[in-house]
């Protein structure tokens, strides 16, 4: 039985062909052979989102799921959407309101706003925390994230 | 409060950045996931560590037989306790100024016992984590098992194992303590109340798991580790002398990291395995915690039984305090900081914001076959507040007064300073009731009391809890320096001008996430005379920083921020040495403003620091004969006129609880705090905050269970409940300005206080929502459970 | 903690699966949304030697509406069925549990069946699949059997998923007149597994309950129904009265299990709590 597995996919708008041990989950694949070490591992239980990644559209644990199961998949990093441009406003917003402190949860956080921001443009403050209910941040204590949302909302809507 | 120094130069500078919310120069990079964190470092020939760790809390090693494993994919090496031994002494975790504190000396890897359920037994090294922790599995231990001695009560009796024979018992440290005449106080008292409090023992839960890449390179003897370590001198030092290397050729470098709050300042035997490792190998190892050994290995706190009395007249005087506090820390003292600071922080500061002449305490801290205990944010501190608090709320109660009117009635006047604690703490000046004040302000306490009320009438139980605290910052040479550690309270700062005017500040303390980058520059930007986008800060590496302390106890602004002023303000002077000799001037008549040399007086721009580069590094020979520009200076500070610099506060907690359900929910909650000069309002608010949650997380989800043969039952993310967006209000922030005359910047700490002040607030808002029902509760976390029962309802 | 090492397949059809199946038996497990799965093997809870990937097959994932039912997909994914008009209309008991589960990464990827399949007696699916007889469309090469939600969970982590089968759907009936759903769980942190949840699903004409399911998670080994408990309700309106007797049956009728957050007893009175405010709000509007 084949232990390692081919895969193809698109990473940031590129694409990477690898193969890899079937075992390898998708952030690990990312971080070590990709070399795209924004997105963070912080517990490999799916629950703390220190590894939220955005797969075919939408936000995953990249710890629950196998690198192999990414064969044909379209993958955005913390890395590509930066370059992109798609979330200046929030990543601006984060910085002139501090609401990152040591960054480690900050990519997994940027990426759930940015899923948050599009498929609920109003949410209250309520439901901004219940959205990033998933997202472990140890060091800010959330309230500077939520505001940094409402400053970023401003922000696009002057746009 | 009296303000002794009357020259505070950096905070006159024009064009100042202290006191301004500027954002952090290394927030973009961290935004943009282009931090670097020890896990993404990568280097040729790199392999990776994994442990196989003790299930046992208490057993003999019988044998290892690493046959199996050596012989899996991928292996390079397995490693017995006994050969790391022969290249790594063992270290005690004692410090001589804290008389009694006794314990065993602790190996890398346990020679013939493990003592707590996840201590390390053998090192794995292999081609990948997987592939080391696949032949971890294959890795056979004989083990004899033990009985242990898992309850903190009975530690100290005799049919309770003995967890060191060479200690005699599992006594660690006990402390007593007699101030005034107590048993008079309580003679003479109207009032005397007791009660016990109770704090789960939790852990850190930093995000990025502590870990190293260690490197060793035989051909030099250089050792180089990248560690998310706070204190990389200490590191340093500490593996220079276990392994018998040459302190200049050990090399530690911190880059960014995931959060410490004190849980990655100590010395643990995994991480200090590792450089074993690569000492043995020749190559890099890497080895970072996965969270399952996290929970296990990382440094539990607070683990607390406090037996308290408060004594208090008729008319709301308090007259006595006293405790009786035991602790349960792991099976050694943590090295080399102690696990006995804990429990002495809490014998000193007990009843900290109130005047009283009588205190009595008794603190016992206990071996246990559980994880080791040790400082994490805010040592000590919530135990002494929530303590100090409730009983104060009791008394409170017992006289018929407002719980913020007694204490404003006991608190230490904000016009008396200097003078001393009960036990002796030097108080420089505090801020008491200004910040009680200021918070009811906020809190808009009168309206907040009457809502509480009528609430009450409908069924709906809110409360309202306050607790006023001090905190311990800027720690001098008494902390740890007198008991032997090499650990620096001092801090170093270098600044050195470029050949383009930029400025290079390199400084001893180091970045946790706090902003001290973001600090450091702004002061740097003000003592200099230039715009931070002028500045590189470096921190974080022993080749290329002055000998600093790191970070903890909140001392980066005070401490290190100080020394960064000197050393700025230095810079300064010897840029306008050389500018006047150019300008053939008298320096003292110019300033340096914005990056321009200008003429004091007038503000006329008389040479740019990039021309003064130009010209001191590529043409001095137009410069005066004899004269030669010295563009690098550097100044230490450490505190000397006192040993620590206590900030205070207050903090107060609303919240609500559903009777029929336990559910406690936090309402608001808001914290006012004097840590001096303000450096950065916005990152100081932040660093409230960010406490507060931590404090909230001890009050109400988080505890380390264990069950009675020391086997932890929720060491995972889903178990262990760290506090996530959904449950937790805003905070309300605000300050007083009590400047140390310790330093120039008067700036103390202020990373802590959050965590101090925030169990207590809330242990009292609930016993305030509970009082109609005659339930209290004072052992933490205050889970639905502890509620329902209390209630009756269960 | 990385996994143990183990084989992958990707199966194309459901013929591929069965054909791993019978060549695997016990030795392979499904990996559907993963959630669950993943973090098991992260932890080295178990060790399987091959995952059949099922992400690709065809026909697996859909909501349809057959007339009586609904008919999801085992593969849809939790956040389809969140945002699905249809199910919000026509089983609003699931919808309303939705927004419980877990947190939006994890519901972008968790599947329907999935939740049933695992059986975990803590999840909320499975315990409205009871409350609203579902039917559970179970699969081998031989074809397709129906199983009704009452017989399917038969123990912890245990359904009547025999070897080579998988879970390919499950008709959920559409809500009918007069009937009204419910949904609460009461959970430490928002997305934590709850401490206990009820799924009520009763007749309610505006004064007086009918017909009546009261469906617990984590009160058991599997989704725990009350029906002497329910019974009670047939015939009455809502009073403290009858709040009371619900409490003092469910007493006498569950028999939760102790754990970190709660014990048998806290379970029990927290259940009286859950049927008073899922169903006193119906009595009000």
């Amino acid at each position: 039985m084949d232990r390692n597995v081919d895969i193809s996919l698109t990473v940031n708008g590129e694409k990477i062909t690898s193969r890899v041990e079937a075992r390898t989950n998708l952030v690990d694949f990312l971080r070590y052979e990709v070399g795209l070490t924004g997105s963070h591992v912080g517990c490999e239980h799916g629950v703390c989102g220190a590894c939220t990644l955005r797969v075919d559209g939408r936000i995953v644990r990249g710890c629950l799921m196998a690198a192999a199961q990414a064969d044909g998949a379209d993958v955005w990093t913390i890395e590509g959407v930066t370059e992109t441009g798609e979330i200046r406003a929030l990543q601006e917003a984060f910085v002139e309101r501090n609401a990152l402190q040591c960054g480690f949860c900050t990519p997994g956080m940027l990426l759930t706003l940015a899923e948050l921001m599009e498929r609920k443009p109003d949410a209250s403050r309520d439901q901004i925390r219940e959205y990033i209910s998933g997202n472990f941040c140890r060091c800010t204590g959330y309230q500077a994230i939520v505001d940094a949302v409402e400053i970023a909302r401003k922000k696009g809507a002057s746009a | 409060m009296t303000d002794m120094i009357t020259d505070r130069w950096i905070l006159d500078r024009p064009n100042s950045y202290i006191g301004r919310s500027v954002p952090r120069p290394n927030a973009p990079r961290l935004a943009e996931g282009k931090g670097t964190f020890v896990d993404d470092i990568e280097l040729k020939r790199m392999v990776h560590a994994a442990f196989v760790r003790s299930p046992h809390a208490h057993a003999k090693i019988r044998g290892i037989d690493t046959a199996a494993a050596k012989a899996m994919p991928g292996v390079v090496a397995v490693v017995t306790p006994q050969e790391m031994a022969e290249i790594c002494t063992p270290w005690v975790g004692v410090l001589t100024h804290l008389e009694g504190l006794k314990s065993a000396p602790q190996y890398p890897l346990p020679l013939d016992t493990a003592r707590w359920q996840g201590e390390a037994i053998v090192a794995v090294v292999a081609n990948s984590r997987a592939q080391a922790e696949d032949a971890a599995a294959m890795v056979e231990i004989d083990w004899d098992v033990l009985p242990v001695a898992v309850d903190a009560e009975t530690a100290l009796d005799t049919d309770t194992p003995i967890i060191h024979e060479s200690l005699g018992d599992n006594l660690a440290w006990k402390r007593n303590a007699d101030f005034g005449d107590v048993d008079s106080a309580y003679a003479a008292a109207d009032h005397v109340i007791e009660e016990t409090f109770i704090f789960g023992r939790h852990t850190g839960v930093c995000l990025e798991t502590r870990g190293l890449v260690a490197d060793f390179d035989s051909s030099e003897q250089q050792l180089t580790v990248w560690h998310n370590n706070q204190c990389p001198h200490m590191v340093q030092n500490i593996l220079a002398t276990h392994y018998g290397l040459e302190e200049h050729r050990v090399r530690v470098i911190t880059k960014d990291v995931g959060g410490s709050f004190g849980i990655k300042v100590h010395t643990y035997a995994d991480e200090i395995t590792t450089v074993g490792l690569s000492i043995m190998l020749k190559r890099p190892v890497k080895f970072i915690a996965d969270r399952l050994e996290s929970f296990t290995s990382d440094i539990h706190a607070r683990d607390h039984r406090v037996k308290g009395r408060i004594a208090v007249k008729a008319d709301g005087t308090i007259t006595a305090f006293e405790i009786d506090d035991l602790t349960g820390v792991g099976p050694y003292s943590m090295y080399p900081r102690t696990s006995a600071i804990e429990a002495n922080q809490v014998v000193n500061m007990i009843g900290g914001p109130y005047m009283f002449d009588n205190y009595r305490a008794e603190a016992n801290v206990v071996y246990q076959n559980k994880a080791m205990m040790c400082q994490y944010r805010a040592v000590g501190h919530p135990i002494k507040c929530a303590v100090t608090e409730g009983l104060v709320d009791q008394a409170a109660r017992a006289v018929g007064m407002d719980p913020a009117a007694f204490r404003r009635h006991n608190f230490h006047k904000d016009d008396s300073y200097p003078k001393k604690s009960v036990q002796g703490m030097p108080f420089e000046n505090l801020s008491h009731e200004e910040c009680l004040s200021t918070m009811l302000d906020h809190m808009d306490y009168e309206a907040l009391k009457a809502e509480r009320d009528a609430l009450r009438q409908q069924g709906i139980y809110r409360g309202i809890g306050f607790a006023s605290f001090i905190e311990v910052t800027n720690p001098s040479a008494m902390f740890y320096g007198v008991g032997g550690a090499r650990i620096s309270a001092q801090d170093g700062a270098t600044l050195r001008l470029d050949a383009k005017g930029n400025v290079f500040v390199s400084t001893g303390a180091t970045e946790q996430g706090q902003g001290m980058e973001a600090v450091i520059s702004q002061v740097a930007a003000t003592a200099v005379g230039v715009k931070p986008e002028r500045l590189k800060i470096i921190t974080g590496d022993t080749e290329h920083t002055p000998y600093g302390g790191g970070t903890w106890g909140s001392r980066a602004a005070g401490i290190g921020g100080e020394a960064v002023a000197q050393a700025g303000r230095q810079l300064r002077l010897q840029i306008l040495t050389a500018a006047a000799a150019m300008l053939q001037e008298d320096a003292s008549t110019l300033d340096i403003r914005d990056g321009v040399v200008v003429d004091t007086d007038t503000g006329n721009e008389r040479i740019g620091l990039d021309e003064i580069g130009r010209i001191c590094y590529y043409r001095p020979d137009t410069l005066p004969d004899g004269f030669q520009a010295e563009l690098v200076a550097t100044k230490h500070y450490v505190p000397r006129k006192f040993p620590f610099a206590f900030t205070n506060g207050a903090q107060a907690s609303y919240l609500e609880v559903d009777t029929d359900t336990g559910f406690i929910r936090l309402l608001n909650h808001w914290c006012v705090e004097d840590c001096g000069t303000v450096i950065n309002p916005l990152l100081v608010d932040e660093q409230i905050r960010g406490g507060v949650v931590q404090g909230l997380g001890g009050a109400l989800w988080e505890e380390c269970l264990y069950d009675d043969q020391g086997q932890m039952l929720n060491a995972n993310m889903a178990d262990y409940l760290v506090p996530m967006a959904a449950e937790l209000p805003d905070i309300v922030c605000g300050h007083a300005v009590s400047p140390t005359a310790d330093s120039d910047l008067g700036a103390k700490g202020a990373g802590e206080a959050g965590t101090c002040g925030a169990p207590a607030a809330v242990m009292n808002a609930l016993n305030d929502a509970l009082s109609p029902f005659n339930a209290r509760l004072t052992g933490m976390p205050f889970t639905p459970k502890k509620v329902l029962t209390a209630l009756g309802k269960i | 903690m990385k996994p143990a090492p183990y084989g992958y397949a990707r199966a194309a059809t459901l013929d591929d699966v069965f054909a791993l199946l019978a060549e695997h038996g016990e030795d392979a497990k499904i990996l559907a949304g993963g959630q669950s799965l993943m973090a098991t093997l992260n932890m080295r809870l178990s060790e399987p030697e091959i995952l059949i990937d099922i992400n690709r097959i065809d026909g697996l994932s859909g909501i349809e509406d057959t007339g009586d039912a609904i008919r999801i997909g085992a593969m849809t994914r939790h956040v389809d069925i969140e945002e699905s008009g249809v199910i919000a209309t026509h089983a609003p008991l699931i919808a309303a549990a939705m927004a419980h589960i877990a947190h939006p990464a994890i519901r972008n990827r968790g599947t329907f069946g999935g939740s049933i399949a695992f059986a975990d007696p803590a999840a909320e699916l499975p315990a409205c699949a009871v409350a609203l007889d579902a039917v559970m469309h179970v699969t081998g090469k031989g074809g397709t059997r129906d199983v009704p939600a009452a017989q399917f969970f038969q123990g912890l982590y245990e359904t009547a998923i025999g070897a080579g089968e998988i879970l390919t759907a499950v008709s959920v009936p559409k809500i009918s007149a007069g009937w009204k759903s419910g949904f609460m769980e009461l959970a430490r942190r928002h997305g934590d597994y709850a401490i206990i949840g009820l799924c009520a699903h009763v007749q309610f004409d505006g004064r007086q309950f009918g017909d009546a399911r009261l469906v617990f998670l984590n009160a058991g080994d599997r989704p725990v129904s009350a029906p002497r408990t329910a019974a009670l309700l047939n015939g009455q309106g809502w009073s403290e009265e009858l709040s009371e007797k619900i409490s003092a049956s469910l007493k006498d009728e569950l028999d939760p299990p102790d754990d970190l957050n709660a014990d048998g007893p806290m379970r029990k009175h927290l259940a009286g709590v859950l049927v008073k405010r899922t169903l006193s709000p119906m009595a009000e509007a």
